[in-house]
Order: C-alpha cells, then sequence, then structure tokens
C-alpha cells in the first residue's frame, strides 16, 4: 500500500504546470486535493510516471463573482472553502447546502472542486451539481484555452472530455436567481460516503403553481450523472402537484439504466433514482414557495 | 533510481529537516522517519480516519499526503495533547467513558475530535456523530466516543 515511484514537481505558475504538462502527457498525472488520486496511488491502481503537485498554485484557489453575476471558482478551491463561502451561499444556495454531503470534514478540508469534477466519480457530487447548475469549465494547455460545458464534460466512469495536456482551471457556475428552488437528495450507508443514488432537483413556477422550467440531475446510475429531460419536459407547463411529481418520478425511474455493485442492485437503484426525484422535486416546490 | 526531496516542516512545535522519499506518504514519514508512532495507518486510502492530523491547524488523512507536501507546514499529531503525564481534557474523557478498547483508532478520533472542538464548541449529539462520520471504530461502538466527545466540550 505504497505509491509506485515517480518523478515529483510542484510548479509554483500555471504556466510553469503547464509546460510540465506538455512535456510529459499521458505519463503524467496532475495532484490537487489528492482525495481521490492518493488512494489510488496507494492501490498502485494508478502509477503515473510523473506528480505534478499543483498546491502552490494559490492563484487557482480562489471564489470570485462570474462575470454574469454568477460564480467563478478556482479549480484548486478547497471544498471546505466553498462550504464556508458567503459567496457560494448568496448566489448558488444549492451548492453551499449540497457541500456537506461529499466525503467527511477532514477530505474536504484538502479534497478540490476541480479534483472532483476532473476525477469524475459518477457517484461525486460536484459533478452532478456541476451539470444541474448548467456550470462551465475552463481548460487550459501551454497552447490554448476552451470552455466546455459541463454536459458536454463528462464522458464516462473517471473519463471527461479532457486532454492529458490540459489543466481544468475554474469552474464557472451561472446566477441561479431567488426565483428557482431547488432540492438535494442522496441515499449513501454512511452520512459523507460515496451516494448509491442521489437527485438534484430546479424548478421555477409561475404564480399559479405552473412550470415554467425545471432541471432533474441523477446520479450514481451509471457511468456519469444524467439529466432527464423527459420528467423536465414532462412538469413544464404543468402545474405542479402531486400527481404531477408522481409521474415525473415515474419516468425518471423507468429512464434510468443501472448497473448492480457490491453496494446496491441495479432495480434497487432504479427505484430510489425515482423516489429521490420525487423527494428532490418536493424540497424544490417548498422552497419555491418560501416554504419551511 | 528513488527520487528525493530536502524538506523542512514543524511538527509538534518541534522543528524537523529531512530529506524523504517523493513517494513516501506523510503518515509513514512520521512513522518511521520521526518515529512518530501515535499516527496509525488502517485502511491507507482514506477511509477508516486513523491516521487523522492537524496539517496547518486543519484535520486531514496524512495517508493522503505525501510527505513532500508538508514541506513548511505546521503538524499536530496525538502525541501532542498530553502534557507530559497530564493527559488532554479529550484523553481523559475517551478514558473515563471508556471510548477505546483495542485502541487502534483512538489517534484519529481524538484528532478528529480536537479539530471538531476548536470550531464547535457546544455541540450537539447529531454534530458530534457527523464530525466522527469519517472514523471508524470496530470494537468500540460508537456511544461511548460520542458521549467522550460531548463530556469534553462541556470541560
Amino acid at each position: 500500500m505504497k505509491p509506485a515511484n515517480f518523478d515529483y514537481f510542484a510548479p509554483t505558475s500555471l504556466v510553469e504546470a503547464l509546460a510540465l504538462l506538455e512535456q510529459h502527457g499521458d505519463e503524467a498525472k496532475i495532484l490537487a486535493g489528492g482525495q481521490s488520486l492518493m488512494p489510488l496511488m496507494n492501490m498502485r491502481l494508478a502509477r503515473p510516471k510523473v506528480v505534478i503537485d499543483i498546491n502552490r498554485l494559490s492563484e487557482l484557489a480562489c471564489i470570485s463573482p462570474g462575470p454574469d453575476g454568477g460564480l467563478a471558482m478556482g479549480a484548486l478551491t478547497r471544498q471546505r472553502v466553498v462550504e464556508r463561502s458567503g459567496l457560494v451561499y448568496e448566489r448558488v444556495p444549492l451548492l453551499a447546502a449540497a457541500m456537506p454531503s461529499i466525503g467527511h470534514f477532514q477530505i474536504r478540508n484538502r479534497g478540490t472542486v476541480g479534483g472532483s469534477i476532473v476525477h469524475a466519480d459518477p457517484a461525486a457530487e460536484l459533478p452532478a451539481l456541476s451539470l444541474a447548475l448548467d456550470g462551465e469549465f475552463v481548460l487550459v494547455s501551454a497552447r490554448s484555452q476552451r470552455t466546455i460545458k459541463a454536459e458536454d464534460f463528462f464522458v464516462t466512469y473517471l473519463t471527461t472530455a479532457i486532454e492529458p495536456v490540459e489543466v481544468l482551471t475554474e469552474i464557472r457556475i451561472p446566477t441561479w436567481g431567488m426565483e428557482w428552488g431547488w432540492g438535494f437528495q442522496e441515499v449513501c450507508r454512511r452520512e459523507g460516503d460515496f451516494a448509491l443514488v442521489g437527485a438534484v432537483a430546479l424548478l421555477k413556477l409561475d404564480g399559479d403553481q405552473v412550470c415554467e422550467s425545471a432541471r432533474i440531475v441523477i446520479f450514481g446510475v451509471g457511468g456519469r450523472p444524467v439529466r432527464v429531460q423527459g420528467a423536465e419536459e414532462l412538469l413544464m407547463g404543468r402545474r405542479v402537484d402531486g400527481r404531477a411529481l408522481e409521474e415525473a418520478a415515474r419516468v425518471v425511474s423507468n429512464s434510468l439504466e443501472p448497473h448492480s455493485d457490491i453496494h446496491a442492485s441495479a432495480q434497487y437503484r432504479k427505484e430510489v433514482g425515482g423516489v429521490l426525484a420525487r423527494r428532490a422535486l418536493e424540497e424544490a416546490l417548498r422552497r419555491e414557495k418560501r416554504l419551511p | 533510481m528513488r527520487a528525493k526531496r530536502t524538506i523542512k516542516l514543524t511538527v509538534n512545535g518541534r522543528h524537523y529537516e529531512r530529506s524523504v522519499e517523493v513517494r513516501k506518504t506523510l503518515a509513514d514519514f512520521l512513522r518511521d522517519d520521526l518515529d512518530l508512532t501515535g499516527t496509525h495507518l488502517g485502511c491507507e486510502h482514506g477511509v477508516c480516519g486513523a491516521c487523522t492530523i492537524l496539517v496547518n491547524g486543519d484535520a486531514v488523512r496524512s495517508c493522503l499526503m505525501l510527505a513532500v507536501q508538508a514541506d513548511g507546514a505546521s503538524l499536530m499529531t496525538v502525541e501532542d495533547l498530553a502534557q507530559g503525564e497530564e493527559l488532554h481534557p479529550l484523553q481523559r474523557a475517551f478514558q473515563e467513558n471508556h471510548a477505546l478498547q483495542c485502541g487502534f483508532c483512538t489517534p484519529g478520533f481524538l484528532m478528529t475530535a480536537y479539530a471538531f472542538l476548536k470550531e464547535v464548541q457546544a455541540p450537539t449529539v447529531e454534530q458530534v456523530r457527523e464530525a466522527i462520520s469519517g472514523n471508524i471504530c470496530r470494537c468500540t461502538g460508537y456511544s461511548p466516543i460520542v458521549q467522550a466527545i460531548l463530556d469534553a466540550s462541556r470541560g
């Protein structure tokens, strides 16, 4: 249970880090908070020849207001910092409320926002949240810079659209105004563990309880978090009552194609996915109505 | 060929300068190089919490950090809790509540609780349970541990 030997670099600027990555390509791994990479290295499931430790790039460790009023989070921002940020609480309360569900506080003290997103565990919260919140990611290499939407970023298990020479530098989340209700639900064996299944819902109603817009994302049910547009469309233009929610939950459950593993069966995940979608929507509805 | 680096750090108020293999975890460095064997290693992949220490005041898993990453940092391990023969109030509360049997997980619980109580002075039972949710004990059961932390918080 010790990492295999590797060469270690701790660049002090992004330019230096990108040059190293350009030089070593897919033989190198970026080490940020280490809460996903270090276990893999300890168990030798990952044996990078080169480790590029970006923890000294303090330029990537801040949260600022986004250009459009949302949030711009440096990829190296610790999850614990996001959890406690007044700016996050004010601008994207769903994100602030969901942060404590990520790992345990000792994990969040080290774990970074960018690290969790790039690691892309399908049961992790941040990929699902960034997808539900319509986030986008800034990917930088020595030669180029591009911005990619969360919905185009996650490919499958631990696999994203990032190139071996690219570093995720920033996560941008647009503003979700007060008119949006939101809900976050997950089921796990132990507080702080990876979710067996989780659901994120965002809901916007008009004065007559008619749904103007909805977003529903389920995670832990396949290779990547999934947006269930069928259920979103079912709600759109409809009065959101118990029956509508029940129907939406059924659409969610039917649309999922989860797998079985030692933690839960596919059938369980399918069932729970629908139930959690309903609960997340109910939670969103309560918030939308400003109920406690 | 094994890559090495020289690091300088403070552990429990004492300064150290050591040459370490870059692949060595911080937990192994504390135990093997500094003989601070109070920090225990259970799972070595961040699940059990036995290796919890404080790095610059924050509770972290020392099995998920490389020793080289602690260059310039200030660390606190379980060895720094007691003052000589005088147990820390948390340690006394653990003893009084029988919050340990084999004791393997105890250093991690103590350091987790220490960090937690620095932030939350008068915690509820629920808060204590959540705080220790990242630490695994396989023999005592958690009730005495929760009670010990509550007792310690009440002084």
